[in-house]
Order: C-alpha cells, then structure tokens, then sequence
C-alpha cells in the first residue's frame, strides 16, 4: 500500500479532493504513467494516427450501438422491418444507423493501417510480441463481432453471409455437422441464430473487446511504443535528460493527445462525408441484396461477404480440389527442404517428414471444402506468428534491404487484389489468381525466416530521424 | 518466495479441492453450452409437406419449404434427361456412391428421382449452403462452360450441377445435391418429408 499523504490545510479545495482520492485510488498516478510522463517516440509520422482513432472508432461503434439496440428487435419475423423503423420513424435513426454501420467499415479500414503500421516498422519486434499478439486476438474479436453484426438486419446478404460461415465449420471432420448445428441451433439458419448472435454481438464480443483493447494498451505502455525507425528510445543506452526521461521522447499529454485531435479532425471529415453522401459506399459498406428481407429458399445471385472480409474469403475460394495437389507438393517440398538442406538432428528430420507424409495423406482424404476453411483461418491465425517470423536484423523498413519494400508492396497489392476478387463472382481467371494469390499471402509468411535475412540491412541510427517544426 | 518447507498434507488437499473445484466448473458449463442445442420448438417442426404438382410444366421449377429448406421440383424435358448422358464424364461423382448426404436408394440411378422426368431435390448447396440458381438455358453464360447443356449453378463459390444435381468435377462442393425422402401419393401428389419405409 501507498503511503498516506497528508496535504497542507492551506491547499486549495480540488487540491484536497484530489489527495483525498489519490489516497484511495491511483488516479494521479495512473493520469501520470498512462498521459502525463507516458514518454512516446516524438517521430512519430502518419501512420501513428491510426491506433487513437480505433479508439475513437470503438467509441463510436459502442454509443451508437446502445441507442440502435434501444429500438431495434432481434426477432426474425420483426429484425428487417424493426431496422427499416430506426431508418424511417425513429427521429434521427437513420444517422445513428448510418454511423454504427459506417463505422464497421471504418473501424477495419484504421484497423488494417494500424496493421500495416506495425508490419512496416517492425512494431511487433521484441520486447512488443505481447502487444502484436493481443493486436491480433482484438482483429480476430472485429471479425466475429463484425460477422455476427451483419446478421443483424436480417437482409438476404445477412441471412444467407451468415449461412456460408457457419456451414465453415460443418466442414470439419466428424464433429462439423453438430458444431454447425450447435451454433445455428435450428436446422438452418433461423430465429434462434439471430437472437444468439445479437447477444453475442451485443454483450459477449465487445466485453472481449473491451479487456483485450486494455491489455492491448497496458502492454504497450511497460515496453513503449516503436517508431518509424524501430529505434529504442527507452533502452539502457537510449540518451536520457536529468530526470531520466528519453531525450527522443515527449509526454503523451500533452503532445500527443493534441496531436491526434488534428487526425480525429481528418477522420471525422472522411467519415461524415460517407455518412451524409455515401452511406451505403456503392454498396460496400452497406450491400444492396441486404435491402432486401432475408429468404430462406432464395439465394441472391450475386453473394459476396462486406470488403473487409474478402481476401480471405478469396483464400476461401481459391482452395478446389485441383489446388489440393499444388498445396501437397508445398508441404512435400517443405519437408524435403527441412530434411535435406538443415543441420537437425535425424530424429526431428524424421518427424519433419513423418508430419508431411502424414499432412499429405490428410490432405487427399479430407474434401477441398475443409481446406479451404484451414487456409482462410490459417491467413488471420498466421499474423499471430508474425513475431517469431521475421529475422531481419533491423526493425524497421527504413534501414531494410531496397528489395524488402518492394515485396511489402508486392504484399499489399497481393492483398487489395485478393480482397477485390472477392467481391467478384467466381470466375475461372479470377481462381486462378487468387489461387496465385493465396499461395503468395502464405509464403510471405513462412518464408520469412529465409527471406528476412537476405540482403544488407542499412546502418540504424542511434537517434530517431526528426527535425523540430 | 518463503524458505519454509512445503507442507505436504496441505498441499494435497490444496490440490484435491482445486480439482474438485475444476470438475463442478466444468458441469456447470453443460447446462449452459445446452442451451446451444436446437430447441424442443426447433426439433418439432419438419413435419413433411403436400405438394400438388399437376401444373408443373415440363422445363419449369417450383419451390417449396421443408424443415426450413428449399426443396426443388423440376420437370425435366427430354433433351434435359439426354444431357445426363452427356455430363457423365464431367462429374465429380456420377452414381453418388459417397455418403455425406442423404440419397434415398429409388434416388441412385442416373437421373436421381422416383419418375425420370420429376426431380426433387433440396436446394442447398453441398460446399456451404448457398442455395444454387437456375441455369437451364443452354450454352455459353457468365460464370459458366461454353458448353454448358443446362443444371444449377450456386452463386457462392461456383459449384456448378447438372440437371440431376449432380456436381461437376473440380468444384468447391464435394457432393451431389441432398435428395430428401419423398414418395407419390397419387399421380401428382407428392409427400416430401416421408417415403414408404418410414
């Protein structure tokens, strides 16, 4: 326990309130380690926008989704009707509408910057794993809660999106069909899917959310945050002033927090330009089919799941039967490199070749379907890896080998494309290279302990680059 | 941590009452995980349905629910029966031999269906539970071979079926196209739902 201040009689009032509380409860010390002596890099460019505006994104999503749930009602007969109410009759619930579901899309839009961020500056690098791997639990927790919120308005987009992804799980072997039912709890998808989702969606996900988002945050804050130069700014021969505060760092509040009013500004002008003009974003954020009431024995002919999801619903499609055999000479090749090419010891060769053998087989016996469903919860479970991948030298892009930024381009690109062939209905090119597609995503990443080494990394600096403006 | 000894029997209990603790959390978490099983409701509703289907024309589709499911009629044409002859070759399971989904045995035959020109069959997809479109026009179509002779195709993932449901070879869906229990009751009643041995 603190020891127990004792103020002068003289203090002002608030003075004394606040020492009447901090003696009970952290409150100047946490508003000290969290904003006040909180020290952050000061290079910090655009990029570092993106992690307090998904904040301000979950804000958004959590106020408007209290008023939405105050008229709306999670019943399949009254869903569609009860949604077009809020647009319609409720004053003003076309907007909080209109902002909870802009919102969706803009919170996976600053999510997949934020991402980007930490992958070009190395942000998931020791001592930061923790923070990536909470990062990547909180991604996990958008989808789900993402999925089960666009059942919601039981659209035909809702009904029969919702069908395809819990139809995922009926795909795995012996238990799928019960799990499916499990999470249906009908026969297909129906009232009782609906109203489980909504108290998922309402109660379950964000309570999730909510404790990953702090430990998300608590982690971030005992290492300190990384910088465009991947430089550390806390470490023992980082340059400190007299008080042992790092010299290339400024107090979160207030340089901060006024700072990234100036991206919240920007935000917010985006943002309100789609709510008023676009809400609907050519029907991206908002799919038109989802205009329609759900219809149990009508599939639209066009079905596609909302953008964010789509390059790994592309992974989805890519995998047929024909990209089985493609997939087998991967985990073959793999094998064989592990067995031929590396000093292990003949006992974990074995292993490594008994395991691919033994995948392989699997492989043939086991229908595409499933498959597909590995390689697309393989593409998020992956990220989760991304720490213990990558063996660059240097943190960040900056001082990588030139051809390291052209193969995160290469990535990125990969990525847009694989999401804009999502949207598209299938199509024999549009297979084939997504097909292409998937293959590289995974390479990306499992070659990376190869890769990243490769090439002369570029002298790191022993102070982050900034000039005072 | 302390230098004094472990106290064994203390221990022992310690960890005896933790598992019992355990084992009574877990049995707390049936009832609710249950509550995730269809309800009593749910299990009750799939009585089998009467369909009258006299103004069926040949070449046409009608629709009906069961059990929450789209099932399918189709009368099927003469050159839609010969086009079975043709796609043989391009299935991925002509004779339905595998056993993921229901083919009731009057429904393992080439054109899958009690009569050859009536087919019923439910509408769901077997990769993911779309629920396939009509494709009967003939020849080359978006998202279709040039030389498609006429099926089903699932707007989903591209699981294209003949005109027997049946799937083509090299499609996300790995099985032909479910066949629920049905019988006539008269010439152009159906019972979808129930068949003679039930």
């Amino acid at each position: 326990m603190a020891e127990f201040k004792e103020i002068s009689p003289n203090a002002s009032a608030g003075e004394k309130l606040l020492n009447w509380v901090d003696n009970r409860f952290p409150a100047s010390k946490m508003y000290k380690e969290h904003l006040s002596e909180y020290y952050a890099p000061k290079n910090f460019n655009f990029f570092y926008f993106f992690g307090s505006l998904a904040m301000l994104v979950l804000v958004i999503q959590i106020v408007t989704g209290i008023f939405l749930v105050m008229h709306y009602k999670p019943d399949a007969a009254l869903a569609f009707a009860s949604v077009e109410y809020i647009m319609r009759d409720v004053p003003w619930g076309w907007l909080i509408r209109y902002m909870h579901s802009t919102g969706a899309s803009a919170f996976f839009i600053v999510v997949y910057m934020h991402m980007f961020r930490g992958l070009i500056y190395g942000s998931y690098r020791q001592p930061r794993e923790l923070v990536w791997v909470f990062g990547c639990a909180i991604f996990l927790a958008l989808m789900a809660e993402a999925f089960m919120g666009y059942l919601l308005p039981w659209g035909q987009m809702s009904y029969w999106g919702a069908q395809v992804i819990v139809n995922l799980f009926a795909a795995v072997p012996f238990i799928g069909p019960d799990l499916a039912l499990l999470i249906r709890g009908d026969y297909v998808v129906g009232d009782a899917t609906l109203n489980r989702f909504f108290s998922f969606h309402v109660i379950a996900v964000p309570l999730v959310l909510l404790g990953l988002v702090v430990a998300h945050i608590i982690a971030l804050h005992e290492v300190g945050s990384n910088n465009p130069d991947g430089v550390e700014i806390k470490g023992p021969n980082a340059p400190k002033d007299a008080n042992g505060h790092p010299l290339d760092g400024v107090p979160f509040h207030p340089y901060y927090t006024v700072h990234d009013i100036l991206g919240v500004s920007g935000f917010l002008l985006v943002f309100s330009a789609v709510i008023f003009f676009a809400p609907e974003f050519g029907g991206y954020f908002l799919e038109y089919n989802n205009f329609i009431p759900a219809d149990p024995l009508k599939t639209p002919l066009h079905i596609a799941p909302v953008w964010y999801f789509t390059p790994f619903y592309s992974m989805l499609r890519a995998i047929t039967s024909e990209m089985m055999y493609v997939l087998i000479a991967c985990v073959l090749a793999g094998a064989y490199f592990g067995a031929v090419k590396t000093n292990l010891p003949k006992i974990v060769k074995a292993g490594v070749v008994g395991a691919a053998v033994f995948v392989s087989l699997l492989m043939l016996s086991i229908d595409a379907k499933f498959w597909g469903v590995v390689v697309m919860g393989g593409a998020v479970v992956i990220l989760f890896f991304l720490p213990w991948l990558d063996n660059c030298a240097v943190k960040s892009i900056r001082y990588r080998p030139d051809w390291h930024k052209y193969l995160y381009a290469v990535f990125v690109v990969n990525f847009l494309i694989l999401g804009y062939l999502g949207v598209q209905p299938p199509s024999a090119i549009g297979e084939r290279v997504s097909q292409v597609g998937s293959l590289f995503y995974f390479g990306f990443f499992l070659l990376m302990p190869i890769w990243s080494r490769i090439g002369e990394t570029k002298p790191v600096p022993d102070r982050v680059t900034f000039t005072p403006h | 941590m302390s230098d004094t000894p472990v106290d064994t029997s203390k221990r022992t209990w310690l960890i005896a009452s933790t598992c019992a603790g355990a084992v009574g959390g877990a049995a707390v978490a049936v009832p609710f995980v249950s509550t995730f099983q269809p309800s009593e409701r749910a299990k009750a509703a799939g009585a089998a349905v009467e369909v009258d289907i006299s103004a069926l024309k040949p070449g046409e589709k009608m629709t009906v629910e069961w059990r929450g499911k789209p099932v399918w009629i189709v009368k099927r044409t003469p050159e839609q029966l010969e086009s079975l002859n043709k796609t043989e070759s391009q299935l991925a399971d002509p004779e339905t031999d595998r056993k993921a989904y229901p083919n009731p045995a009057y429904a393992k035959n080439q054109h899958r269906s009690i009569k050859p020109e009536i087919f019923v069959a439910v509408g769901i997809c077997t990769h993911l539970g779309c629920s396939p479109s009509d494709k009967f026009q003939t020849g080359a179509q978006p998202s279709l071979p040039d030389d498609w002779l006429g099926g089903f195709l699932c707007p989903c993932h591209g699981s294209t079926f003949d005109i027997a449901g049946r799937v083509f070879k090299n499609k996300p869906a790995p099985d032909n196209l479910e066949i629920p229990p049905h019988m006539y009751l008269t010439d152009t009643k159906l019972l979808i739902g129930e068949d003679k041995k039930a």
